[in-house]
């Protein structure tokens, strides 16, 4: 029997649950042997692969990017897990959101903010920064989502008791004190 | 006045002072008929019968709500030894007609004559409204010239307080308010009861969309309220009364503190009543426009100065109420059948309605239906006697869909069945509430899943805020009725909605919370189909949803 | 005082008469959960996340708001009351901006806990567009008003044991929040003793200390109740005298 196919993504988010992923240390030789990684930010695969068996989704949905690659995660993938707070419920990538209008954001982070010196908004037209969505939104606003694992980060323990239930196909529900929020 | 044959002397005097006159104008100066212009046709009818100079003989009286608001102005003729005729539609000009033709020249003016056989009266049965469309609701003459305070006087006179609890009880009387609880027995807790500082409390808070039966018989019919509560003092052994009027009713406002008034120089208020030791008081309390304040511990609470928000019961107002005393809340309608009852006798209330649902129910007769207005009608009618009958069917080629009773607490019936009965218990058992009288008609344009919209929004704005449920709940169930509505729900959206409204009603402190997901449910129940047909897929959904969030942020 | 005993969970529970479901539970080792609840001040039933199942009773009732009856038979963790916990809890994250990472509250948070035992891992609900502002006008204290979950133990502590009165809430439904005095800033509220029971009581974020950052918040909401305890021990005291 093949290795399951496992994939992690980056949405919008500080990559600090990648952190943490890499915080399992020499329990990743072991995930190693048990899984195929097919993509991630840690590895360099420019496409989201076809038949993918389970998917960690980091951060949040905050611009056009974000919204392509996580229809793409869902198609291709037979499990999709929201990975920690960002993805879960937005978190602090969805701090923006009470502040309204994303333009006046870009505008204040590229062009006015004081340590600007020559500040210039992202051109559109090049398509170098996407562009952000009006209302950051959490992956299962977009997309169903087959398990939820909170944290910020979730902790090194967390991800590894997830991963292997998910991966021997026991309940995903983590125990009380896995799941806390922040 | 400091007894009873004062006050059959002045029932006397008002009969007599009445019958001198050869023609009686009466002219409905109800809010819906003002609104339409009354004063206008009132001052022309005046102004035309002084020209002719007959202005001494007729008595020209601005009368309470004669019913169907649709119609109106309405105006009623009435001359000595003759029927009465009703005119409807009665503007300035056919004021003008109606006084030279019919008041001076005693010929009916046919094209606005409507007959007072015609369905929409035939078929109502006047108990509470029995004085509308009669009397001045300013004079407290004209009140007791109909029979007004002789049942508080024989009470007080000839009647143990438990014998008036014993009255009320036997009659079957039931909350108006929505409730349905037994009148008799609220009275007979507050009677049981120790204090020396009970309260009885009259609910004008009336607050549901499109209804004005309490409104109508505070304004028209002020005193009637009044010997009500008075009753229900003289029964409970309490001493001060309040009634609660919401703020928005300034007129009603206004005729109470004047019916007070008047009641108190005729000595039928304060000390001393009918020389007896019975006393008895009556304060206004104005609302601050909360639909939560007609929640009973709510409405006490705004009473005492405080916050108008529910409290946990129990315990109850009749254990521990306004100040900490026993205290007993009636509807305004409730109390206005007491004095009927008391004159006519429980068994003669109890003949009316069903077995169950004693006595007759006021509705604000609203929507899609040829007249509209206020009606009174014995508990037992069907829906369909109401919507055909009386309101005349539905107009325009449309089709009868369903009608909605209890307004944001009720539930909507539809037209497989109409001929349910109007009574507590069968509209309970169709997934509505009686509640207290609006009744909304809707036709085949209508769209369920926006009514339901509607009237979650109104139990949204209206929340207090104070347990979450309610506060929470309303808001998230309004937020999928509106994706319903707009094309972003799927069918999980459906299945959230349903949990939503089982938490709502389960966990919320009061009735407005318990009561609110309703409409959704009997919608849902009745109009599946049209929720569902809704429905897209998720990722039609989905991106509704980015688009809806870009709309709201722009 | 006269005793009942009642069924909790299938545990045979006994109670002294007018204690509450929730009290007794609790001396059983069972936790109910809530967040209204508080020792010390008095009882509003108001979050009805401690809602229980009475064997008898059309609706569940408030553990924290119903007394202990003989013979009563009481079921505080059924799957139906799971449900609606998980729903009502859901929505109190969406009411406001509960964002763990970045509270003063982080790890001392009733709230967080709750979802945690309850079994919130995401939230189904449209969090609110708006932006509530701050109130940092007082010298020692912050109020939060997006963390805020309404609870009111502030205002009862503040009146109840306090004695200032303070805190209060206006607006209604969703837009319900805190006031000092009568709408005043914090800062210029009169009645304020700058005691800071109501900063000691809130179960998440809401009130705060200034100076504390994320993580900071110490957990002191012991004090009021004991407070409550100790002057209701040296009244009775008084009253043996």
């Amino acid at each position: 029997m093949s290795k399951p196919r496992l994939a992690t993504v980056w949405l919008a988010g500080c990559s600090g649950c990648h952190m943490s992923f890499l915080d399992l240390d020499e329990w990743l030789l072991e995930l190693a042997q048990a899984v195929e990684l097919v993509y991630s930010p840690i590895a360099d695969v420019k496409d989201f692969p076809e038949n993918v068996d389970v998917t960690l989704v980091e951060g949040a949905v905050a611009n056009a990017d974000n919204l392509e690659l996580l229809h793409q995660v869902r198609e291709r993938s037979k499990f999709v897990v929201s990975f920690g707070d960002c993805a879960v419920h937005g978190n602090v990538s969805a701090m923006r959101n009470p502040l309204g209008d994303p333009g006046e954001l870009v505008a204040e982070a590229y062009r006015d903010a004081v340590t600007q010196l020559h500040g210039q908004l992202p051109d559109p037209e090049r398509g170098v920064v996407p562009a952000l969505l009006p209302r950051v939104l959490a992956a299962h606003e977009v997309v169903h989502i087959d398990a939820f694992m909170p944290g910020c980060p979730p902790s090194a323990e967390r991800i590894r008791t997830a991963v292997e239930a998910i991966l021997s196909g026991d309940s995903p529900e983590l125990a009380p004190e896995l799941r806390r929020f922040g | 006045m400091t007894n009873a044959v004062d006050l059959f002397d002045l029932t006397q005097k008002e009969r007599e002072a009445q019958a001198a006159y050869r023609t009686t104008v009466l002219c409905c100066g109800s809010t819906a008929c003002l609104s339409g212009g009354a004063q206008a046709t009132q001052d022309a009818i005046a102004s035309a019968l002084e020209e002719r100079g007959v202005q001494q003989d007729v008595r020209m009286v601005a009368t309470g709500c004669m019913g169907l608001c649709s119609r109106g102005p309405l105006v009623k003729i009435r001359t000595r030894g003759g029927e009465d005729v009703l005119y409807a539609d009665v503007d300035e000009a056919a004021g003008r007609t109606i006084a030279e033709d019919h008041v001076v020249g005693g010929e009916v003016v046919a094209d606005k004559q409507l007959s007072l056989t015609h369905p929409f009266f035939a078929r109502q049965e006047r108990v509470v409204l029995e004085n509308m469309g009669e009397i001045d609701p300013n004079r407290i003459e004209e009140y007791i010239a109909r029979g007004g305070y002789t049942a508080l006087r024989d009470a007080i006179t000839t009647m143990t307080p438990a014998g008036v609890v014993e009255v009320v009880q036997r009659s079957g009387l039931r909350g108006r308010g929505g409730g349905g609880y037994p009148a008799g027995t609220k009275w007979g807790l507050l009677a049981k009861a120790v204090s020396d500082q009970k309260t009885v409390i009259a609910n004008g808070d009336e607050g549901d969309p499109g209804a004005y039966m309490d409104r109508t018989i505070m304004e028209d019919d002020p005193h009637r309220v009044l010997e009500g509560l008075a009753l229900a003092a003289y029964a409970t052994g309490a001493k001060q009364g309040y009634i609660y009027v919401r703020a928005e009713y300034p007129v009603a406002v206004r005729r109470l503190e004047q019916a007070i008034r008047q009641a108190k120089r005729h000595k039928l208020l304060g000390k001393n009543l009918f020389n007896s030791e019975f006393e008895f008081n009556v304060e206004i309390r104005i609302g601050a426009g909360a639909f939560v304040c007609g929640e009973e511990t709510a409405l006490m609470a705004s009473i005492m100065g405080q916050r108008g928000t529910p409290v946990l019961r129990p315990p109850y107002p009749t254990e521990r109420g306004l100040w900490g005393h026993p205290s007993m809340i009636n509807n305004v309608e409730t109390l206005a059948n007491v004095p009927t009852i008391m004159r006519r006798g429980a068994d003669w209330f109890a003949g009316i309605g069903t077995r169950t649902s004693r006595g007759t129910k006021v509705f604000a007769l609203a929507g899609k239906l040829r007249n509209t207005g206020l009606i009174e009608v014995p508990m037992g009618i069907t829906l369909r006697e109401i919507v055909e009958e009386i309101g005349g069917g539905v107009p325009d080629g449309k089709a009868f869909k369903a009608a909605q009773t209890g307004g944001p607490s009720g539930g909507c019936i539809p037209v497989e069945h109409a001929d349910t009965s109007m009574d507590y218990d069968s509209l309970l058992a169709l997934g509505s509430i009686m509640g207290s009288g609006g009744l909304i008609v809707m036709d085949d344009d209508v769209a369920m899943p926006e009514v339901a919209r509607y009237f979650m929004r109104f139990c949204m704005d209206e929340s207090c805020g104070k347990c979450l449920p309610c506060r929470a709940g309303t808001f998230e169930m309004h937020q999928l009725l509106d994706a319903i509505c707009e094309g972003r729900a799927t069918a999980a959206t459906l299945a959230r909605l349903e949990i939503l409204c089982d938490v709502v009603r389960t966990d919320s402190l009061c009735g407005l919370g318990q009561t609110a997901p309703n409409p959704v449910l009997s919608t849902l129940h009745y109009f599946r189909d049209e929720y569902e047909a809704r429905v897209v897929p998720p990722k039609v959904a989905a991106e509704a949803t980015v688009a809806a969030t870009s709309e709201r942020s722009a | 005082m006269a005793g009942v005993t009642l069924m909790i969970d299938g545990v045979e529970v006994e109670a002294p008469a007018g204690e509450s479901i929730m009290q007794a539970a609790r001396r059983a080792g069972i936790n109910v959960p809530g967040l209204c609840q508080l020792d010390g001040v008095s009882v509003v039933g108001a979050c009805r996340l401690c809602m229980v199942e009475v064997a008898g009773t059309p609706r569940p009732r408030p553990a924290c708001a119903t007394t202990v009856a003989d013979a009563m038979d009481v079921h505080t963790d059924t799957k139906e009351l799971r449900e609606h916990r998980r729903v009502l809890l859901q929505m109190l994250f969406a009411e406001g901006q509960h964002i763990c990472a970045v509270c003063v509250a982080n790890g001392a948070c009733e709230l967080q806990t709750l979802a945690a035992e309850v079994g919130v891992d995401h939230v189904h609900f449209t969090p609110p567009a708006a932006r509530l502002s701050m109130d940092l006008s007082h010298e020692r204290f912050g109020y939060d008003p997006s963390r805020c979950v309404l609870c009111t133990r502030c205002v009862r502590a503040c009146a109840e044991v306090e004695g200032a009165y303070t805190w209060g809430v206006a607006g209604r439904g969703r837009e319900a929040h805190l006031v000092a005095d009568l709408g005043q800033p914090w800062g210029e509220a009169t009645s304020c003793t700058s005691c800071g029971k109501c900063v000691s009581v809130c179960p998440v974020g809401a009130l705060f200390e200034k100076g504390t950052s994320v993580g900071e918040r110490r957990v002191e909401r012991a004090l009021v109740s004991s407070l409550t305890a100790r002057r209701q021990r040296e009244s009775a005291r008084e009253v043996l005298k």
